[in-house]
Order: structure tokens, then sequence, then C-alpha cells
């Protein structure tokens, strides 16, 4: 265990605060940056609505590609949230405190890039609000039968239920930075933010019920977002390689292997930008290491199953499927970088101490894992597609085009771009969570050293 | 008025892959011209394809046509997975997309195992020349909606109403309500009719060909496309008569 920083009140308000109240120089060249990809994303988006898909490398067998791809794969970036907030509350895991926001965060805006994919991917974006029951006007309620309602309705209900998470956690903050923000609209600004926030027992009191509250009723949806988007595949019997019944557990798990990655990236870059070397410690990485060891081996072994399930039934199509997957260009290369990056090079790293306390090799190999599931989620979707069905007339292939890489690119620049707007107007790392973990921390003794025993509340 | 279900029987044994179904059903039902690019870009909209399969090693080689088209499933992959009900089944037993409905998700497409679904990646172009000639009973698709086969829904809706009109039912194998692609097909390989009149010529051949070898008496040669996926199509496949095959068979 790490030795035990003991930082003052005061000191905590002023590390935590110095990008709000402050502005480093790198970044207004960052958030510069970020919206030039951004309207360049937007810009060939624009080219696509003028000109139709057709300017997509989409053809007729491989109707979905790179855009249901990296749905699915911010989605499953979204996961961490519920994964470290709710479950690591839940579980009264002490290291989480200051991991928490980061997470949430993430959550909101990468549930809101993944919420763009669909209208980037869809043939009239004008019209998506059909699958809503919002247009009554036509008599028609749309057909609950299909996923694609599902996905929608689950979306939103995580959104609005993380959003609300983010906000009642966050409103002792904004007090916080209320008390101190100078200038003549901030404090106006913050002081409505933050509901007319006291500190009194009362007001603590309700915060804690609530934060409570939301993370036990946002733990189902914890199992349903991900299951009803790999639905999405399952219910596809014209599709070799996605009707698979494990899809909905396999997804999960793969959700959190990329989401709880994704945090401790994200925990690294907050770390060096905001300089939190004193509240982000080698402790919390090493927790996260660990953390990520079990549900790197446990997405192993689904997707071990997956195979085994697929290969038993000794289909002839399924098996030309993962003859494809497996053995022939450029699949196979694609295959073989997925399966180094997500599971073969990072679980081996994480098992050595030294690597799981170091924040650049932890964001290294988390950077791998996340590249690694994003390729597994194209491998699910895009070789199925490429070769349905015995009607080998039509088999076909896919290649990107340049509209659909920017776009892509895009919906990574807005949630790097979210993440640094968020963590300059309100602070990063939860303050108030931060002062309650220091009150509830104990020192014990083991030999002749002390060091500070902060796994577990007091109940 | 009587129970109508269209179906169709293809008699792979008559196609000659001559692609005349396939012109026809451009020209019916107001299909943009498909040049060498869209073909190249595999974005090629047909409603009816003739597949083509290679049999055998050079020099005796076979060419297989089969004629692939929406099979308009009783119970269609297609249907659940629409999230807005753009394609829904009907009365008639037809598989119906609704033009205005279609948000473009392509799960439709994506669940359709015989891959009979066609999306609008352009705006559909006609040459000046040809512009005169779009039909007015069809509804000309835009760009990002799905289309496929209707069984000549406009047809059908035409002969039968007229057929009202005049206080009579539609008659069997009328031309005038038959699909253009089995108006057009040479060797008459396809069939079209009501399914649900037992006097129908389709409804008789397809009772007979669908028939399971019992006893000493040999089968027909009827079978559904893809049966085993349960989708139960409203369209028969006649099996090729192939000598060849059948004493291989025997002997192999």
């Amino acid at each position: 265990m790490q030795e035990h920083v003991q930082l003052s009140q005061k000191k905590i308000n002023d590390d935590l605060l110095a990008g709000v109240l402050g502005m480093p120089k790198w970044w207004l060249g960052a958030v510069g940056f970020l919206l030039l990809v951004i309207a360049t994303g937007i810009g060939a988006y624009g080219y696509e609505i003028n000109k139709g898909l057709g300017v997509t490398g989409l053809n007729r067998p491989v109707l979905w590609g790179f855009y249901i791809t990296n749905f699915v794969f911010w989605i499953g970036i979204s996961h961490a949230g519920i994964m470290i907030s709710a479950i690591l509350r839940l579980t009264q895991a002490e290291w989480r405190r200051p991991v928490t926001r980061v997470a949430e965060v993430m959550t909101i805006f990468s549930l809101m890039a993944a919420l763009s994919n669909i209208m980037f991917h869809v043939g009239r974006p004008w019209r998506l609000f059909w699958v809503y029951p919002y247009d009554f006007s036509r008599g028609l309620f749309m057909n609950i039968r299909s996923p694609f309602v599902w996905d929608p309705s689950a979306v939103m209900t995580y959104l609005i239920g993380s959003t609300l998470f983010v906000y009642v956690a966050l409103i002792p903050d904004i007090a916080v930075v209320r008390d101190r923000a100078t200038g003549k609209f901030a404090p106006k600004i913050y002081g409505m933010l933050c509901l007319g926030w006291r500190g009194t027992p009362r007001q603590w009191k309700l915060q804690a019920i609530a934060g409570i509250l939301l993370s036990a009723l946002v733990l189902p949806v914890f199992v349903s977002v991900h299951s009803i988007v790999s639905w999405d595949f399952a219910v596809a019997i014209g599709v070799e390689g996605w009707h698979s019944t494990i899809f909905a557990p396999y997804f999960i798990i793969g959700a959190i292997h990329s989401g709880v990655s994704a945090v401790a990236m994200i925990m690294a870059l907050a770390m060096w930008m905001w300089k939190l070397d004193n509240y982000l410690r080698p402790d919390h990485f090493d927790a996260i290491g660990r953390l990520l060891i079990v549900v790197a081996t446990t997405w192993f072994f689904f997707f071990f199953v997956e195979w085994i399930f697929a290969l038993y039934t000794l289909e002839s199509p399924e098996l030309a499927l993962r003859e494809l997957q497996v053995f022939q260009a450029p699949y196979m290369w694609l295959f073989l970088a997925f399966l180094l990056t997500s599971f073969f090079i990072p679980v081996p790293m994480w098992l050595f101490k030294s690597v799981r306390r170091s924040p650049g090799l932890m964001f290294l190999s988390t950077i791998l894992v996340n590249i690694g599931m994003w390729l597994e989620r194209f491998l699910i979707i895009i070789p199925g597609l490429a070769r349905r069905q015995p009607l080998q007339f039509d088999w076909g292939s896919y290649h990107p085009s340049i509209v659909e890489i920017l776009v892509v690119a895009e919906t990574f620049a807005f949630v790097a771009l979210g993440m640094l707007l968020f963590s300059k107007f309100f602070p990063i790392i939860p303050i108030f969570d931060m002062k309650e973990g220091m009150q509830v921390r104990e020192e014990i003794k083991i030999g002749r050293r002390i060091v500070p025993a902060s796994i577990r509340e007091t109940p | 008025m009587a129970e109508n279900k269209w179906g169709m029987i293809v008699d792979i044994d008559k196609c000659i892959g001559c692609q005349a179904c396939v012109v026809a059903c451009q020209s019916e039902n107001n299909i943009p011209i498909n040049e060498e690019g869209h073909f190249n870009q595999r974005r090629a909209i047909e409603w009816i394809r003739i597949e083509r399969y290679w049999e055998g090693e050079f020099p005796n080689v076979r060419a297989r046509f089969v004629p692939v088209f929406c099979q308009q499933c009783d119970d269609a992959p297609c249907e659940p997975v629409c999230p807005v009900y753009a394609t829904y089944h009907n009365s008639e037993g037809l598989n119906v997309q609704v033009y205005n409905r279609c948000i473009g998700t392509r799960f439709c497409a994506n669940n359709c195992p015989y891959q009979a679904r066609f999306f609008n990646f352009w705006e559909p172009e006609w040459p000046e020349s040809l512009k005169n000639q779009l039909n007015p009973d069809v509804t000309v698709r835009s760009r990002g909606i799905m289309e496929k086969c209707t069984f000549c829904i406009q047809r059908i809706r035409r002969s039968t109403r007229e057929a009202a009109k005049d206080g009579q039912e539609v008659e069997d194998g009328d031309r005038g309500m038959s699909p253009a692609c089995v108006n057009a097909c040479p060797t008459h390989a396809l069939t079209f009719g009501n399914l649900d009149d037992s006097d129908s010529a389709i409804s008789k051949q397809s009772k007979e060909e669908l028939k399971q070898p019992a006893g000493s008496r040999p089968g027909g040669r009827g079978y559904h496309m893809l049966e085993h996926l349960g989708t139960h199509p409203n369209v028969v496949y006649l099996k090729k008569v192939d000598k060849t095959a059948e004493e291989h068979e025997v002997h192999g």
C-alpha cells in the first residue's frame, strides 16, 4: 500500500479547483484542435446527408459498417460509469472515490456519441424521432418488437439516469466553486446550478440518499443496455455469426472490459493534464489494474465459449464465416491484432505490480484494450454481413470511405471535448467525496509501518 | 370476396437465365438504370436477380440459374425488426414496404436471408429520354430508404379493382394482374396466382410438387428456398431435372 499523503482541507480545495478557477495554457489549444476535428466530421456528415449514404463504403451485403461498430463501441465505453460508481459504491470499494466522476462524465458523453452514431447511420436521419413514441399524428405506434425501439429507450434511460447521478454528486462541489468564483456571471451561474446548497445536515442527508438510490436504480440498466445492443445482432436469423444466444452476457462483459480500460486511460490523462498526482495515486491504478485482470479474463472466457458454440454446430455457413475471420486477409490481420491488443498483451502486463502502479504503462495498455475492443465489434459485424448465408452470389466486402473515417473521428473528438470542457468548468475529482474518504480512513499498523486501511467505509 | 394469398412458382428447370424478367421489373417498377458503376459498388438495385452458379470442372461446366426475389415470407424476418412498421404483412399474404415510413436503418435488409431488399444509396436518376416512361402507378423512391419486390402490387390492385367494377373476381392467370417478370418470361418459368383458391393452377401445382415421396411414389420437385430457417415463403421453387445428377446420386 502507498504511503498515506496527508493533505489539508484547503490544499484539496486549491488543487482540485485550480483548473476551474484558472486557465492552463494548453487548454485553449486543445479545445481548438478538437473543435477543428469536430467541424471536419460535421462537414463530412453534411456531405453524406446531401448526397445520400452512397458516399460511405457501405454496399449491399454489408449494410452496417463503421457507424454501428462505433455505436456499439461507445455504448461499451459508457458501461464504465455504472461499473465504477454504482457497483463499487454499493460494494464500498474505497478506492473508487476520486475516479467516480471521471467515469460518470465519460458515460454521459460516450452515450451522446453513441446516439449520434445512429443518426449518422440511418438513411433519413430527419425522421429518426419516429422510433420514439412521439409522432402520434400519424396514428402509428412504433413496432415494439424491433430491437431498434428497445435501443433508444434503454440508451435514453441510461443517459437520463447517469446525468442525474452526476448532477446530484456535483451539487456540493458546485457550491464550493460558487463560493470561490469571481467575475460577473460565474458566481450567478454556479449559484443557480447548486440549487441553494448551504451544506446543512438535512441537505447532506438528502444528497447521500439520492446518490445511493440513483446508483441502485441505475443498476438494472447496467444489464439491460448492452444486452439490448447485443440483441440488435442476436435476433438476426439471416446473418451467420450474429444469432448467438450468448451475445447478451458476452457483450456486457466486453463493455465493462473496454469501459474500465477507458477509465484508467482518462485517469492517467486527467492526472497529467490537471496535475492531480496527489489524488490519483498509484494505488488507484493498482486497484483498477486488478479489477481489469478479472474483467478481461471473464471476457476472454465468454469469447472462448462463443467460439465453441459456433464451432460445435458444424454448420457449413458458420464454419465458412469463422474461416473468413481467422484465415483470410484482411480479417486475419485484424483478428490477430484484436487478440493481441484486447487480451494477450495487456493482461500479462497487468500481472506485474510495477506495471499496475505506473500510470504511463497503464495508459498504454488500456489504449491497446480499446483498440482491441473496437476491432472486436468490427470483426463481429462486418465478416458476418460480408459472407451472408449460402447465397454465395452476393458475397461482398467492405472498405470504409473517407467520410466514415472523418465522422468516426468526430465522435472521438466529441467525447474528448466534452471531458475537457467538463473538467474546465467543474472539479473532475469529487471534492466532498475525497474529504469524506479522509474522514473514514483508518491507520493500521502492519509490522513497523503505519499504512492507511482505505478499504472499507465504516458502516 | 374470396381470400387472396398471392404466391409464385419458379421452375428452375425452365429458367434459361435470359434476364428478361430483370429488365421487365426495372421498367415496371421505376427502378433506376443500373450502370456498371452501380454493380462495381455493389449497390445495384434488382428486385429480381438471376443468380448464376457454375458447376463442374472444365470442359463439363454447366451454368445454373436461380431467380431470386422477395419470397413474401409468412414469417418474414424483416418485419419484426423494423422499428417504424415500414414493412409489415398485409391481409393478402404480401410483405409490404411503405416507403414513406422508412427511416433507413437497413435492419430489415440485414435480416433478410434471401438478400432481396435494396437500399437507395443514391438519389435515383434516369436519362432525360427515359423520364417519360416512368410508371405513374409506382412511387419513385428517394435516397435513404429500402425497397424490394412487391409482386407488382399495383397490377394486382388494378386488376382486382376492375374486376370488382364488373362484379366479378380476378381470373386465374390474368396477364393484367401477373407481375411484369411473369409476363416477360419467355419459357414460362414463373407462375403467379392465388394460393388460397383451390381451383387456381398455382395452388394445384404447388400442392402436387410439394408432396413428399411416399412408398414407391416419387415426391414432387417443389421446395422452399432456405426452408430450414422457418420463414415459410410464398414462393415455391421447382428443382432442376438433372439426369446426370440423379445418376451420380444413385451411384455415388
